[in-house]
Order: structure tokens, then C-alpha cells, then sequence
């Protein structure tokens, strides 16, 4: 009769693969590399289409017009936007030992993008086995943004915002790699249909034990480019609403203003109309609940 | 992962790992008692699993390099994305052939590609990387695609 077999436990010797371990010093590795960042926060929003990047950009070339050292990782994998909206486009990226040198935009803005990664209009797609490729593309994504944060020479910065994509499931991997994430700023437009849809979201938040920086209602009204007056532009008051309900402020209420997607666009942050105004008090009030923590 | 040699009760020691290219991976494990081996053999499923983590059965045989998840497994990556570093002075030289086969390595990984073979042969003396020096490292480090 066969012996026993002895366990993994018990059979001491080297696990030679060290699966796990090749794990934990991928996880080491995002730790060590953020640790000269002084605050992580995500833009997220459980509905798609209400501007994320926009404020993420416009947010993230306010702070640094103010000075402050600031990193924009574009997380939206599928649909990249935040890099040519802080005026960086495509161009070799300088690979030195310690990491890949992220391109700088408006003010300085440091930025990673798979825009910057991908041939012109190119999807998203992995080389991978035909078939069951939905088993590990998350995986593939998730390892994506593990090597965004830990591959990328972010340097001494002040704050990396994190420009995530409609939905909450990358949420959730940031976690993995940032359990001490600052927290989010959640985007919304007033529409009633974008208050349930990101309501959700903060539930995931929440429950994630994530802090809720604050909320942005963005398109809060139309800036007319000539009179300057704001018009309503959607039914609703979800920004004042969702900040109501999640004991959160609302940080700002950014007007459409057409010279605003102009710039943005073009790679100008916000531009100089109402909703530069409004991106302006963002700045200030994040600051002031970052400096709260 | 560990392998055991019941007739032993030995753990089998990792002897090498080989990707043949067609998505499937092979390793190779032995008994340091009897002497007795056994492949492990992965198919292009299981494989593409563990890559996806950006780990290697086995363990490392080179350093991890700078977004080496996203290059070795990207389609439809930008060709100029990455600027690797000149070569410093005194690192290995690169005969025609040695060069050429480079060039069929998808650009937006080469620059990744180029520095391990350089890595490899630096570290063992080798002033002029050959095809045949590339096909010894690919063996040795076990490199798919490379």
C-alpha cells in the first residue's frame, strides 16, 4: 500500500514558482512606488458620459497651475481621453531602469494613458487564446493598472488622480493595489437618471469603507458664451441630492460652457469661461478636504 | 507549486521551463534522489491564466521589467511607444543576423526584448550576440515570443 502522500505544507523545500510571493512583491512594488505620492484620489462615477475626464483634467491642470505636483492616470483603459485633454499626445515614452518616464501636459501635469500605448484608432485587445478570452481579460486589465501605478516613474508628487472608467468594477481593483486610496470624488450631471445610476456607486464606495471626498455635478446648466448668464441644461438636482445622501459635499456645480469642450479638446484644461470658475473652487475645496483627512 | 517523487518522497527540484511558442508551456521537474523527471505541460488556457497574473511558473529568470505585462501581452500597440536607453559603452555588440531577427519582434516590445538578451550576455561575458546566443538565453530563460 501506498504511503501518504506528504501535503505542500508539509513537503518544506522551496516552492521554486513562488506564485504567491511573485504576487506580493507585484503589490510591494505599487507601494514602494507611490509611496513619494502624497494623496491618491479617484474620479469615478457610476454613470458613463457625465464627464469624468473632463473634471479630472481641468481638476488636475487647476492644482498644478497652484502649484502642486500632480499625476493624472487615465484608468478608463477602453476609452482613453484625459492625456490629449491635458495636451499630451502620442510620442515615445523614455524607458529608464526604474520605470517608464510619463509625459508631461498642461503645467506639468504628469500623465499615463493607454492612448499614449495604442496605434490610432486601435481598441483595447490583448494577445491572447481565442477562445474564454472573457476568463482573464479582467485579470489582463487589472494588470494594466498594476503596472500604471508601479511601472510609471511618478515621482514626488502631491496628487495622482485617478480617472476611472463608467461602473465600479475598477474601483475595486484599485483597492487591491491602494487599500489607503484618499478617497473618491464622484461626478454626476443633474439629471435624475445619473443620480440613481451613481448613487449605486457610492454604495460600492461606501461600502468598500472608501472616503467620499465630495461630489461634482458637472453640466450644471449651459454658460452662454455670450451673456455669461447659466441656463438650465437638465432637470434635476442630483449633485445637491447625492451630497445630501452620502453626508459628502458637493464640491462644485461646473456650467456647460462650450469654450470649456473647446479647450479641453484641444488640450487647454478648462479654458478661461464660468466653467474655469467652477473647476477653480473644485481645486480649493478638494484641497481643503484633503488637507481635513 | 512543489512536485513530489512518491517513490522518493523527494521534492523535485525545477530543472527548466520551455515556451514553445504556441501558447503552451512546459516544466520540467527532477528528483534529486532517483533522478526520475516529469514535464508539467500547460495548455494555451491554463498558460495565458498565470500570465495574465504577470507571473511565471517557475519563477523569474530575468528581472522584471517596466511594463512588461502590458508589452508582452498588448495587440495593436503603438510602434514608437517606447524609448529604450542607448546601449552603454562596453555592453555586448550585435552581429547582422543577431540584428535582423530583432527587427521581426513587434517594435512595441523590442526595445524590452533587445535588453534582456544584452542583460543575458553581459552577464556571462558574451561580447557579440549571435542568433545562436539568442536561442540559448530563449532556452535557458525560458522566453516566449522572443
Amino acid at each position: 500500500m501506498r504511503p501518504r502522500l506528504r501535503t505542500y505544507s508539509e513537503v518544506t523545500g522551496e516552492d521554486r514558482s513562488g506564485l504567491l510571493a511573485q504576487v506580493t512583491a507585484q503589490r510591494e512594488r505599487v507601494t514602494e512606488r507611490l509611496a513619494s505620492v502624497r494623496h491618491v484620489v479617484a474620479v469615478m462615477s457610476g454613470k458613463g458620459g457625465v464627464g469624468k475626464s473632463f473634471v479630472t483634467a481641468a481638476l488636475a491642470a487647476e492644482m498644478a497651475r497652484g502649484g502642486r505636483r500632480v499625476g493624472v492616470l487615465d484608468a478608463d483603459l477602453h476609452g482613453p481621453t484625459a492625456a490629449r485633454m491635458l495636451g499630451v499626445g502620442a510620442g515615445p515614452l523614455a524607458v529608464l531602469e526604474d520605470g517608464v518616464v510619463p509625459p508631461t501636459g498642461i503645467a506639468g501635469v504628469r500623465v499615463m494613458s493607454t492612448d499614449l500605448l495604442l496605434a490610432e484608432d486601435t481598441p483595447l485587445r490583448w494577445r491572447e487564446p481565442e477562445h474564454e478570452g472573457f476568463v482573464w481579460r479582467g485579470t489582463l486589465e487589472a494588470g494594466m493598472l498594476r503596472e500604471f501605478l508601479s511601472d510609471v516613474a511618478w515621482g514626488e508628487l502631491d496628487l495622482l488622480l485617478v480617472d476611472l472608467p463608467p461602473g465600479t468594477e475598477r474601483l475595486a481593483a484599485l483597492l487591491e493595489f491602494i487599500p489607503a486610496l484618499a478617497g473618491v470624488v464622484v461626478v454626476t450631471i443633474p439629471a435624475d437618471a445619473s443620480r440613481r445610476a451613481v448613487r449605486r456607486s457610492l454604495e460600492v464606495a461606501r461600502a468598500a469603507g472608501v472616503s467620499i471626498l465630495g461630489i461634482v455635478e458637472n453640466m450644471a446648466g449651459y454658460a452662454c458664451p455670450s451673456c455669461g448668464t447659466v441656463a438650465p441644461l437638465f432637470a434635476g438636482d442630483a449633485g445637491r441630492e447625492l451630497a445630501d445622501a452620502s453626508g459628502a459635499p458637493c464640491l462644485a456645480a461646473i456650467p456647460f460652457d462650450p469654450a470649456a469642450q473647446v479647450a479641453a479638446d484641444g488640450g487647454g484644461g478648462a479654458g478661461g469661461g464660468a466653467a474655469a470658475a467652477a473647476v477653480r473652487g473644485l481645486a480649493a475645496a478638494l484641497l481643503e478636504r484633503l488637507a481635513a483627512r | 507549486m512543489k512536485f513530489l517523487c512518491i517513490e522518493c518522497d523527494r521534492q523535485m527540484g525545477f530543472e527548466e521551463r520551455e515556451l514553445p511558442g504556441d501558447g503552451t508551456l512546459a516544466a520540467v521537474f527532477r528528483c534529486p534522489a532517483c533522478g526520475r523527471s516529469v514535464a508539467m505541460l500547460t495548455n494555451p488556457m491554463e498558460t495565458q491564466l498565470v500570465s495574465s497574473l504577470g507571473v511565471q511558473i517557475g519563477g523569474r529568470t530575468v528581472p522584471g521589467q517596466p511594463m512588461e505585462l502590458v508589452r508582452n501581452t498588448l495587440e495593436g500597440g503603438r510602434p514608437d511607444a517606447f524609448a529604450e536607453p542607448e546601449a552603454a559603452a562596453g555592453s555586448p555588440r550585435w552581429d547582422d543576423a543577431a540584428r535582423e531577427r530583432l527587427t521581426r519582434v513587434p517594435s512595441f516590445v523590442r526595445g524590452m526584448v533587445k535588453r534582456v538578451y544584452a542583460d543575458y550576455a553581459a552577464e556571462r561575458g558574451i561580447a557579440l550576440i549571435t542568433p545562436d546566443v539568442m536561442d540559448t538565453a530563449r532556452r535557458e530563460l525560458g522566453l516566449e515570443g522572443m
